[in-house]
């Protein structure tokens, strides 16, 4: 166990009912980082993401066996709530997903009000924190009455950004948060993501190796459940040490 | 070639001649009902009429009592159908959860006549002890409950399972999710579904004939008969004289308006309320 890192899986197997997901999976996610999970359909990135926050309990027949530490302590530990270790680790989904009855303002501010952490806080200014760090605050600063679904796409992910950082994360999770994005909006969600380390530590799954390079400061490369490769960006990138990195790099598969 | 197409153009003109055919055989019998009623009832209609007690040649107590059972029966029934909806929708990944879907389902079909006996056997001897609103209330939610329970099922299961993993994923308790999120993106289902079940219990004459028996007059308590629009009709159809045979075809029109009514809020309650599930641009 490294004190220097934010998170860690540490011999992380998970399966779907029989099918497993995950082999022996070992990797380190430095604060204040972004590091970026690659690899082809189902070589079990989402699933790696969805276990740092314990969101891959929620799906029926989902297991797993191993540690993930946060800050050292493994929040699959017994005594652990998963809503709490949630609060922590936030998450943005690949499908824009804002609460569809809720206005803009109600739901960024939706996981103070549901969490009851706003006691004795300004909703207000928190909500226009949030917006502004998530560069969507000039946008919709005159329609936060409007409904949260009637933005384009790409205003929708930068709230559900927003949502997420206005409960204060340490960790901020994001599944392909660009897929369903065009490219103008995808080069806002990525300037946005360096600017967020400042602040949080990112991981990112992403099927877009341009985005991986220009977005993160580590890269993970998995293949059929298992980490093949991990380390600084721009190895993985300039100088891959497996040859099924470079393949996949070199787009000779994937 | 060209035969075999006017073939299938005659073909094509057929099936649309006997699809109308069958529509018209199912609104010849409504339309003469809505007609028998509305020609036979309204004549009977004043102010009197509405207001008097059964005695008197009125059917206030009907009215008050159908009103009376309506609001019971919801207090009672639509909470805990809910409920167990949520239930269903929300926990019911299990080997219970499907065995009381079947027997839910197998509720919304049971008789009504059934209904009321077994509120009797139930409620009135053992509990009440006499004929009470309170043990028809009772049974009409028996009637109720599977009815709501399916309808909020339903409309939870429409809830993508997106919207839940968003709420989650902020550290959101499940319950608050529930309540705050899912249950609020599903309403305008939730209340079509129930007003509509509220609407069909509202007519039932067999559960009330067993446990609120038919009165003359107004309300008298908890633990006395109460009268109701559907047992009025029933009760007045028997009798001998032409008034109060008449009396029976105003009560009638009296229930398919309150019906007629329920269905009304539905439409305005349910229009434009319903959420798109797509993401602009």
């Amino acid at each position: 166990m490294d004190k220097n890192m934010k998170m860690q899986s540490i011999n992380l197997n998970a399966w779907f009912g029989l099918k497993q997901a995950l082999k022996d999976v070992n990797i380190a996610i430095k604060p204040n980082a972004v590091t970026a999970i690659i690899g082809p359909s189902g070589c079990g990135k989402s699933t790696f993401i969805r276990i740092l926050n314990r969101m891959h309990e929620l799906i029926p027949n989902a297991k797993l066996t191993g540690q993930v530490l946060l800050d050292g302590e493994d929040i699959y530990a017994k005594d652990v709530d998963p809503v709490m270790i949630r609060r922590r680790v936030g998450m943005v989904f690949q499908k824009p997903n804002p609460f569809p009855t809720m206005s803009i303002y109600d739901n960024v501010a939706a996981g103070l009000k549901l969490t009851g952490a706003k006691k004795g806080r300004n909703l207000d200014e928190i909500v226009k924190a949030s917006l502004e760090r998530a560069t969507l605050w000039d946008e919709v600063k005159d329609d936060l009455k409007k409904p949260g679904t009637s933005i384009s796409g790409g205003q929708q992910q930068r709230l559900c950004i927003a949502r997420a950082i206005a409960l204060q994360p340490e960790v901020i999770l994001m599944d392909e948060p660009c897929s369903a994005l065009d490219p103008i909006a995808t080069a806002k969600i990525e300037q946005l993501v360096v600017e967020l380390k400042q602040d949080y530590t990112v991981v990112i799954v992403t099927h877009n190796m341009q985005q991986a390079s220009r977005v993160s400061d580590f890269t993970a490369f998995m293949y059929l459940g298992s980490l093949i490769e991990f380390g600084p960006t721009r190895d993985i990138f300039e100088s891959p040490k497996n040859p099924l990195t470079e393949k996949y790099i070199t787009g000779e598969f994937g | 070639m060209l035969n075999s197409y006017r073939f299938r153009r005659y073909k094509n003109k057929l099936f649309f001649a006997l699809c109308l055919a069958c529509v018209i055989i199912a609104i010849v019998p409504l339309v003469s009902i809505l007609v028998e009623t509305v020609v036979r009832g309204a004549s009977q209609i004043n102010l009197h009429f509405l207001t008097a007690n059964v005695l008197q040649g009125g059917i206030g107590p009907s009215i008050q009592g159908t009103l009376i059972i309506i609001g019971l029966t919801s207090a009672i029934g639509i909470p805990i159908g809910i409920f167990s909806g949520i239930y269903l929708a929300e926990y019911g990944n299990n080997k219970y959860a499907s065995n009381i879907r079947v027997i839910n389902n197998v509720l919304t079909q049971v008789p009504s006549i059934i209904v009321g006996m077994t509120a009797f056997g139930i409620i009135i001897l053992y509990v009440t002890r006499t004929y009470s609103p309170f043990a028809g209330a009772v049974a009409l939610s028996f009637m109720l409950i599977p009815i709501v329970a399916r309808t909020t099922e339903e409309s939870l299961k429409l809830v993508p399972n997106s919207v839940r993993e968003a709420s989650l994923a902020l550290g959101v308790h499940k319950w608050r999710t529930t309540l705050n999120v899912v249950l609020p993106a599903s309403k305008s289902g939730l209340v079509t579904g129930t007003l509509l079940g509220v609407a069909r219990i509202a007519g039932e004459t067999a559960p009330l004939l067993f446990t609120i028996l038919g009165s003359s007059f107004f309300f008298q308590g908890f633990n006395a008969p109460m009268d109701a629009l559907p047992l009025r009709i029933f009760l007045n159809s028997r009798m001998n004289t032409a008034e109060e045979q008449a009396a029976a075809w105003g009560a009638a029109l009296i229930l398919i308006l309150i019906v007629l009514a329920l269905n009304i809020i539905v439409r305005v309650a349910s229009r434009g309320r319903n959420f798109r599930w797509t993401i602009n641009g």
